[in-house]
């Protein structure tokens, strides 16, 4: 490949500038003092007008925090993070809008700029959304038509006021507050987030969708998100993130437990395209991220779908607990890392229940000086007579600076369970970007052409409108990667 | 003596070594009855409970005298051995020799063992080596073999591990590899209550190639971890890894197998399969297949599987009147077939096929 | 002889089988044809003895034995031989080795003498001439990458070298050309003798063309509703199984 060196050093030169949600908005804030301490967690609490209950929780999540520490088993490298120097609350300033109308006009307009209009009219039909801003939900459409199906679709802030008994028995119940590192330090601090309850029997009319935006300088993000599907439900949930182009690192450790109980599914899609840093490598978010779902009931469903190309760092395992007989876990994910980018993601299925089966389907892409870590546990406990587990884990090397990984763990300890594994690493074969360009694609087309197609088990599973969007995001997110 | 390795390091997560540590083993008798030897007409060197045992060995010349352990070790079990090892086979084969096939037979009935044997083959130069670990009571086998190949030498080094089922065995291998070199290498391991055979292959040179498969047969509460890192350095270079454990009553089967492509090392070809059968509800297999790459023109792929015999299978062979046990022996050997590939001498691989027999009818 | 008496069968607490009563005289082929889910499949795993169904009633005699308690490999070297609608593969174990294996353990049980490796050798090569066969058949994995059609020869291939007493086909011409379905159809017809009877089952009429049976039976719902001689299949073919539930 001749023309490639070329070919690289003229698409580099424009990378940088290919972020294109890279602006910031300018907008009157309300901060806390940086910094961590217990005082930052009761103040957090009583800005939300918190029970007692849940700032006990908080606290005891901040004890916990302060005995355990940073996770060092993943394939990433950082300096250090320094907890103090970070903002861990920060809203636009002024009382909560308490409709679309009192939204600032500023930030209705950055919205539309990133492609997510809130104002019903003009939103895509179908699709509710919750936007978060730093550490608040902002807006959240479609709430009435939603309040007919009796689906409650609100920030999880409000969520605790009006439903609190549903937020007491599952916050905290899927990720427990001492999970780890980020789970604790997200317990003590969460600040917004979104809160889904689609009760029995109920289909969910549309798609539920949040959109998470960092805008404040070395502000911290810590939304947590609780969905609960009761018996019967079924809902598809979307989750969209970007922020602004800065040359500071930025936190980002969210929480998101699902629960489904008896029959019930839950479908969570994510496009995770955070600020992933400039080409050298400066800037670009700290995406430290606890997923979990638990399968509770008979023939229940949880299914992760992900597109990761943005954070200077991912680190997530959308997982799932299969507790009930039957139940059934899904997780497919593509992660495309290029530059400097680290991604150590994967997941993790833990097969309780009789009968409970599970596919992974990860496809990773390393280009730049990246590295791509895929991480993952299957374990079958006694109990699971009959569990099935078929993972597939495909890497692609784009580039000989970079690194693909692929470190999974299986662990059986029920003979009628059957697992498999198979994993692959290769470049995009010479062959076929010949044939692409010897039909006049360009070589960097050809790239995107090849790795849509590769990334296409897992793309189908999006919901169309996000699947659009994702295709796109991989080739933007691969220009100048072809070497 | 430097501590044991605990479950708290990443490559020890899935072998405890509490009940070794809490162990304390008397000075090893000096007297053992003389091993039963495999019926191999070959050159043999034995070892009776960690010192040579001159008496039931034949002269080799390429054999050297043990020389202590200088260097340090970063493996605590090797460092372990470094600091005690007092015997172990120094073997030089000159460039060019075909050394044919040597028997290297170790035998123990108590005491902690640590022998450090050394394999150096020149450029151009071949061996076939046969290993056979035997004991009989309580005792802790823990020897480190290193190997060098020059370039274009030919190791194969064939491993049967039939330790006493009291006993505790930890070996390492660490082989590097020179350009055109093979190290090919099978291990059957059916002994020890507890074992771990980690194995350290340098793909140093171009175009150098490693087999490296196993098949692990356990039953009761046997514990066998085989646990490898393949080290492509060099560009062209080959690796190809097959292991297979069967595993019955409440035994537990590890397998970690890592394989490394540094970013030179283009035009690497690595494969791994890893299977498990689960004979018993109570049997247990862990697998972690890893693969860290840092080159991109290379074809690498790993598989796993862990699952019970395949009763469909069992059903056919019955239906064409093959008796139901019969027909579980034959699955089972079946599926160690591809394990079994490096081993192409003829009498090595009887002696396996009838350690593997000997395994099912004593299960 | 075999003789089906009031067959019930289950699988789960689905009841498949309701009642199936048949019965083949020695030398005689029986078809049985049926629609998809008439529970064809299930009466040759019954007979043959597989795990998974549940036998709810009934009887199945085969030359004055009650072979229902018997295992599989009991009712192999009582002299039944099941054609697999889907012959397994069996990685790792070569065809000659599981031919004479099979053959030796049929032998013994039957109280006559083992074959040695080149008296076995002779045998199974006759028998893959007469079924035009290539010798390398033996020394591929057990089904393992064989083609449909050679799957199904393979299993012909068995059953002339078991020479059993009555012989299940089941679909053993789904998946075939002409050419495969003629040679599978001559290798039973090569085992005709008055000591030799068959159950052909099958949805098509097409192999009826071939190894012309004496009777044929249509399996709906778990019974036998219609009985007849071979002309029962051309009614078939052309006015398919609409209706017959009822009949």
């Amino acid at each position: 490949m001749s023309a490639t060196v070329e070919t690289r050093d003229t698409v580099e030169t424009l990378t940088a500038d290919k972020y294109k949600y890279g602006f910031t908005t300018d907008i009157a804030m309300e901060e806390f003092p940086k910094g961590l301490n217990e005082d930052i967690v009761r103040l957090i609490s009583a800005k939300k007008n918190e029970p007692d209950w849940l700032l006990a929780w908080r606290l005891k999540a901040f004890a916990l925090w302060r005995k355990l520490e940073e996770p060092a088993w993943a394939h990433i490298t950082h300096p250090p993070i320094s907890y103090d120097e970070l903002y861990y609350y920060a809203a636009p300033s002024g009382p909560a809008p308490k409709s679309l109308e009192e939204v600032d006009p500023a930030l209705l307009d950055m919205y539309e700029k990133l492609g997510i209009p809130l104002n019903e009219r003009a939103a895509l039909a179908g699709v509710a959304v919750d936007a978060v801003f730093d550490s608040v939900s902002v807006a959240t459409t479609f709430r009435e038509t939603l309040a007919k199906a009796g689906v409650i679709f609100c920030p999880i802030s409000e969520a605790v006021r009006e439903h609190p008994e549903l937020v007491r028995k599952y916050l905290g119940s899927v990720v427990p507050i001492g999970d780890n590192f980020f789970a604790a330090l997200n317990a003590a601090v969460f600040s917004d987030g979104s809160f889904v309850y689609i009760p029995k029997g109920v289909r969910c009319p549309m798609e539920l969708s949040t959109y998470f935006r960092i805008n404040a300088r070395n502000t911290g993000q810590f939304e947590r998100t609780l969905i609960i599907a009761d018996e019967g439900a079924s809902v598809s949930y979307l989750e969209g993130c970007t922020a602004p182009q800065r040359d500071e690192n930025q936190l980002h450790a969210a929480v998101v437990e699902l629960v489904a109980l008896d029959e019930a599914k839950i479908k969570y899609s994510t496009v995770q395209n955070w600020y992933p840093g400039d080409a050298e490598g400066k800037g670009g978010i700290y995406n430290f991220v606890t997923k979990r779902g638990a399968c509770r009931g008979r023939n229940s469903k949880i299914s992760w779908t992900q597109v990761e190309t943005g954070s200077a760092i991912t680190w997530k395992y959308p997982s799932c607990v299969l507790q009930g007989d039957g139940s059934v876990g899904e997780f497919y994910s593509v992660a495309l890392t290029h530059n400097h980018q680290q991604a150590d993601t994967g997941t993790k299925m833990v097969h309780i229940g009789r009968n409970t089966t599970s596919t992974i389907i990860s496809k990773g892409i390393s280009a730049g000086h990246s590295n791509n870590t895929y991480r993952g546990l299957v374990k079958i406990m006694p109990n699971a007579s009959g569990a099935r587990n078929y993972t597939q884990c495909d890497s692609l090397l784009i580039g000989d600076q970079c690194g693909a990984h692929t470190v999974p763990y299986i662990e059986s300890r029920n003979a009628s369970a059957k697992v498999e594994h198979e994993a692959t690493t290769s470049k995009i074969a010479e062959d076929q970007l010949f044939y692409c360009r010897s039909r006049g694609l360009s070589e960097e087309d050809a790239v995107g052409l090849i790795v849509n197609g590769f990334c296409k088990d897992v793309l189908k599973e999006l919901p169309m409108e996000f699947a659009v969007e994702a295709q796109k995001l991989l080739a933007v997110s691969l220009e100048g990667s072809v070497g | 003596m430097t501590a044991l390795p605990t479950q708290r390091l990443e490559s020890w997560r899935y072998t405890d070594l509490r009940a070794l540590g809490a162990m304390s083993f008397a000075e090893a008798p000096a007297a053992f009855p003389p091993p039963e030897l495999p019926d191999i007409a070959a050159p043999r060197l034995v070892f009776v409970n960690g010192l040579f045992d001159a008496a039931s060995s034949a002269a080799l010349p390429f054999a050297r005298a043990f020389l202590p352990v200088a260097e340090a070790d970063e493996l605590p079990l090797a460092r372990i051995n470094a600091e005690q090892a007092r015997d172990g086979m120094t073997l030089e084969i000159p460039a060019g020799v075909d050394a044919g096939v040597v028997l290297l037979v170790c035998h123990a009935s108590g005491g902690a063992l640590h022998l450090r044997h050394r394999v150096t083959l020149g450029a151009g130069a071949a061996l076939t080596l046969l290993e056979v670990v035997k004991g009989e009571g309580v005792y802790w086998h823990n020897p480190v073999t290193d190997i060098a190949l020059g370039q274009g030498a030919r190791l194969a080094h064939y491993r049967l591990q039939d330790e006493s089922r009291e006993a505790f065995h930890l070996a390492t291998i660490r082989a590097d590899v020179a350009a055109d070199a093979a190290y090919e290498s099978f291990t059957a391991v059916l002994g020890a209550k507890l074992s771990r055979a980690e194995f350290h292959v340098e793909l140093s040179g171009p175009k150098a190639h490693t087999h490296l498969n196993a098949a692990q047969l356990l039953g009761d509460s046997q514990h066998g971890d085989f646990t490898s890192v393949v080290r492509h350095r060099a560009p062209d270079c080959g690796s190809r890894q097959t292991v297979k454990s069967v595993l019955s009553d409440a035994a537990r089967g590890v397998f970690q197998g890592r394989i490394e492509v540094e970013r030179v090392a283009q035009k690497t070809d690595g494969y791994q399969m890893s299977q498990a059968l689960l004979l018993s509800p109570a049997a247990e297999m862990d697998i972690k297949p890893e693969l860290r790459i840092f080159a991109d023109d290379v074809k690498c792929s790993h598989g796993a599987t862990i699952g019970a015999l395949d009763e469909e299978q069992v059903f056919y062979l019955r239906s064409r009147g093959i008796p139901e046990e019969m027909a579980r022996a034959m699955l089972v050997r079946a599926f160690l077939t591809e394990a079994l590939e490096p081993v192409t001498h003829e009498e090595a691989h009887a002696l396996f096929e009838a350690a593997i027999a000997a395994w099912w009818s004593g299960k | 002889m075999l003789e089906i008496k009031n067959l019930s069968a289950r699988i789960g607490d689905k009841d498949i089988l309701r009642g199936v009563t048949l019965s083949v005289p020695d030398g005689e082929i029986h078809a049985i044809m049926g629609p998809n889910g008439a529970g064809k499949s299930t009466l040759s795993y019954v007979l043959s003895g597989r795990e998974g169904y549940e036998v709810t009633g009934g009887e199945v005699i085969y030359n004055g034995q009650d072979i229902l308690a018997l295992t599989p490999e009991a009712r192999a070297a009582a002299g039944m031989f099941l054609a697999f609608q889907y012959p397994v593969e069996l990685p790792g174990v070569g065809n000659a080795n599981f031919l004479r294996t099979a053959l030796n353990a049929v032998r013994r049980a039957r109280g006559e003498a083992e074959l040695d490796a080149v008296a076995f050798l002779k045998l199974a090569r006759a028998a893959l001439k007469n079924l035009s066969m290539q010798d390398d058949m033996l020394k591929r994995n057990v089904n393992v990458g064989f083609s449909g059609g050679e799957k199904k020869r393979n299993e012909v291939l068995q059953m002339a070298l078991l020479q059993p007493g009555l012989a299940i086909l089941d679909e053993t011409d789904s998946g075939l050309d002409i050419d495969a379905l003629k040679i599978v159809a001559e290798g039973v017809n090569a085992l005709r003798s008055p000591a030799f009877s068959a159950l052909v089952i099958t949805h098509y009429q097409r192999l009826l063309d071939y190894i012309v049976p004496d009777k044929v039976h249509v399996l709906a719902a778990g019974r036998i509703v219609r009985s007849g001689g071979p002309e029962l299949a051309l009614e078939l073919e052309a006015h398919g199984y609409a209706g017959l539930e009822v009949a």
